[in-house]
């Protein structure tokens, strides 16, 4: 009768407390700089240690500049970047250094060392931590102060979220990509109608998406407000972690694996809410608006003033007017500023083997300036190996260093005020990518397809 | 900073947005800091739309305002009515380190992110879900006479609209209740938990 997320909840459940949350044990909790240097420092005022130091893992990623990592200039963003490698040092803590082959964004790196593994608890102060639920893991976002309970003891208070199912059934058409099938969901549901839930994702699409694929469309299910996003381990979970890094080895993987095995809802389980979309629903997506719910088909329109619930008008007209965009308005063979493929959510290597099939043989639009940049290392050492970098070169694009770089203005990679930028990454947010930036969000295919013509472009008619 | 909740009646600072996201309510590069001094985040709260490229107010926002614009003290804009899916987005606790920083003690609405929630509670903050029309209504309220008062009383989870009179039950565990009443950090309760902690381990070993 329970959901794969019940399993893992009831699995960690330390003790509840009476009249209020449930104490949850945290098998693996990841720090960056920016989230961390508050809860170290509430561990030093009160004098005490980190508590299970081997359970967590350390790097930054949101400061890393991806055109050289010899320094960092902004004097407040290196402190932070030497604060976090300082406080791993003091307490204990693994640390992959900036600069080194271990490191990259968290969200990228955990899964690809096999850190992340099936029916795990996983925390990190980072919303995007919803990625890791791709494997079979709950993976929550934590603010710093639980950063810090994690910290002294492993544990975190938490009230148990409702259960909703998504599922995806059908066949995806070509050109169309997890990312896209996020984009959908979240247009349908809207930036909030996941709140308060823990999804698990479903049905044919799902069984049928690559690792990578699950990867993306975890990290996008906080975008509509859900807690956590998980998928069932299944044989492509096990064929991707077999032989990673941190993965069980030898005797240890057979077990691991027998157990995993067993982590799937099980089949009269029944969810507070279920939905199901068709995948010949979904079109390659493009956001107009300023949150990541606010999108529409790449050959749609922007919906007209008058199809929007007048209490929405205003806010609707306000998103309009930050991202210069008319109601009804077509964005397809819009020009296009700034294109950006990377981040937690397209950083993986099969969005540059998908980004490399576009534009192989052609060449950048002169007017565009495009970021092309690895979720690690590890992925950057296999776009070179695979010789991607090449074809992305033959085509006057340069491979840059892992970073979390445009997803967010904390590096040197910003949008300046006005231009419009095309990004994998998953938030359109005002001021997302620099003061002014206006972001339209879409898969690696469609930024391909917009570097080559310097217009927004379905990929399916390049 | 730390202040025990009883009863709470103050004026409120309207913020009529909905899908407020934590990147409005502190930028990304305020994020760059080790520091946790209440007034860096404060400064910050709201920066993007309080000023412009050039640092100076925007005269028509909120916080801006003559009606709105003193900071928070006891009885004055210790409350914030927030639009709808207050708080979406990044995880970013200075997002709630900046509502405390700037004084703000309660802020009310329609529903909340989940993270940003709990971000408020650990801080200090306390996040009252009200239903939709008290919501409206509250916001007129304030529209038509800014120094319209709210009462909060945590002992009874109740909220008042003391112009219309109108009161809503608000939902907080016991747990959170009794930590907020008596300025307790969860860390403590669980550090006086590891026995239960190594029992834990021992079981799953």
């Amino acid at each position: 009768m329970n959901t794969l997320f019940d399993k893992i909840w009831d699995k960690h459940v330390v003790q509840t407390v009476e009249g209020g949350p449930t104490q949850l044990y945290i098998d693996r909790l990841y720090c960056h700089e920016v989230t961390t240097p508050q809860a170290f420092d509430t561990l030093r005022d009160k004098g005490i240690k980190v508590f299970r130091p081997d359970h967590i893992f350390a790097m930054p990623d949101h400061n890393t500049p991806s055109d050289q990592q010899e320094v960092i200039n902004d004097p407040i963003g290196r402190k932070q970047v030497e604060t976090l490698k300082k406080n791993c040092e003091e307490f204990g803590i693994t640390h992959f250094t900036m600069g080194t082959k271990d490191n990259g964004i968290i969200h990228v790196v955990g899964p690809e060392k096999g850190l992340s593994l099936p029916g795990m608890t996983i925390v990190c102060g980072d919303s995007h931590t919803s990625t890791h639920g791709a494997v079979g893991a709950l993976a929550m976002g934590i603010g710093t102060s639980e950063v810090a309970e994690v910290l002294a003891s492993q544990t975190i208070l938490q009230s148990k979220p409702k259960s909703m199912r998504i599922n995806i059934e059908g066949e995806l058409q070509p050109g169309v990509t997890a990312k896209d099938v996020a984009l959908y969901i979240m247009a349908q549901m809207t930036t909030s109608g996941a709140t308060g839930y823990v999804v698990e994702y479903a049905g044919s699409v799902i069984r049928n998406m690559s690792m990578e694929g699950r990867l993306t469309l975890s990290n996008l299910s906080i975008e509509m407000g859900s807690r956590a996003g998980i998928i069932a381990p299944d044989e492509t979970t096990f064929a991707y972690l077999k032989g990673r890094e941190y993965a069980p080895k030898g005797e240890a993987w057979d077990k691991a694996v027998e157990e995993w095995k067993k982590l799937k809802s099980d089949d009269n389980a029944v969810f507070d809410k279920e939905v199901t979309y068709n995948a010949a629903d979904i079109a390659p997506r493009i956001t107009y608006g300023t949150n990541p719910g606010a999108g529409i088909a790449i050959d749609g329109n922007i919906p007209t003033l008058e199809s929007i619930p007048e209490a929405e008008k205003a806010g609707f007209l306000s998103q309009l007017e930050y991202m210069q965009f008319k109601p009804g308005e077509k964005l397809e063979g819009h020009p296009v500023d700034y294109v950006f493929l990377g981040a937690c959510t397209n950083g993986r290597i099969e969005d540059f083997r998908a980004f490399a099939s576009v534009v192989k043989g052609k060449k950048k639009a002169d007017n565009v300036v495009a970021w092309l940049v690895p979720g690690s290392w590890l992925v950057r050492k296999q776009i070179i190996e695979e010789g991607i970098d090449k074809t992305l070169e033959e085509a006057g694009f340069e491979l840059r260093l892992p970073s979390c770089s445009s997803c967010l203005a904390m590096n040197p990679d910003k949008v300046p005020a006005g231009k419009l930028s095309i990004s994998t990454s998953n938030r359109n947010f005002v001021g997302r990518q620099g003061p002014g930036a206006r972001t339209v969000l879409c898969s690696p295919l469609v930024a391909a397809a917009s570097a080559i013509t310097g217009v927004i472009t379905d990929p399916r008619k390049l | 900073m730390k202040a025990k909740f009883n009863i709470i009646q103050s004026t409120c600072i309207p913020i009529e947005i909905d899908n407020c996201n934590t990147d409005l309510i502190i930028p990304a590069r305020y994020l760059a800091s080790t520091t946790r001094d209440p007034k860096f985040f404060g400064d910050a709260f709201m920066h993007d739309l309080r000023y412009d490229a050039n640092d100076k107010p925007v005269a028509d926002f909120v916080l801006n305002q003559p009606d709105f614009c003193e900071a928070p003290r006891e009885g004055v804009h210790e409350i914030i009515i927030g639009g709808q899916n207050w708080g979406s987005g990044s995880s970013r606790e200075h997002a709630a380190w900046a509502i405390a920083g700037y004084g703000v003690r309660v802020v009310i609405s329609s529903s909340f992110a989940d993270i940003h929630r709990n971000n408020l509670l650990n801080c200090f903050v306390l996040p009252v879900i009200v239903s939709k029309e008290f919501q409206t209504e509250l916001f007129a309220t304030v529209k038509a006479n800014p120094k319209a008062e709210v009462k909060v009383d945590v002992p009874n989870q109740t909220v008042t609209n003391l112009t219309t009179g109108k009161s809503e039950k608000f939902d907080i565990n016991a747990y959170k209740k009794y930590c907020l009443m008596n300025a307790l950090d969860d860390i403590d309760f669980l550090l006086e938990n590891k026995d239960k902690i190594e029992a834990w381990e021992q079981k799953n070993a």
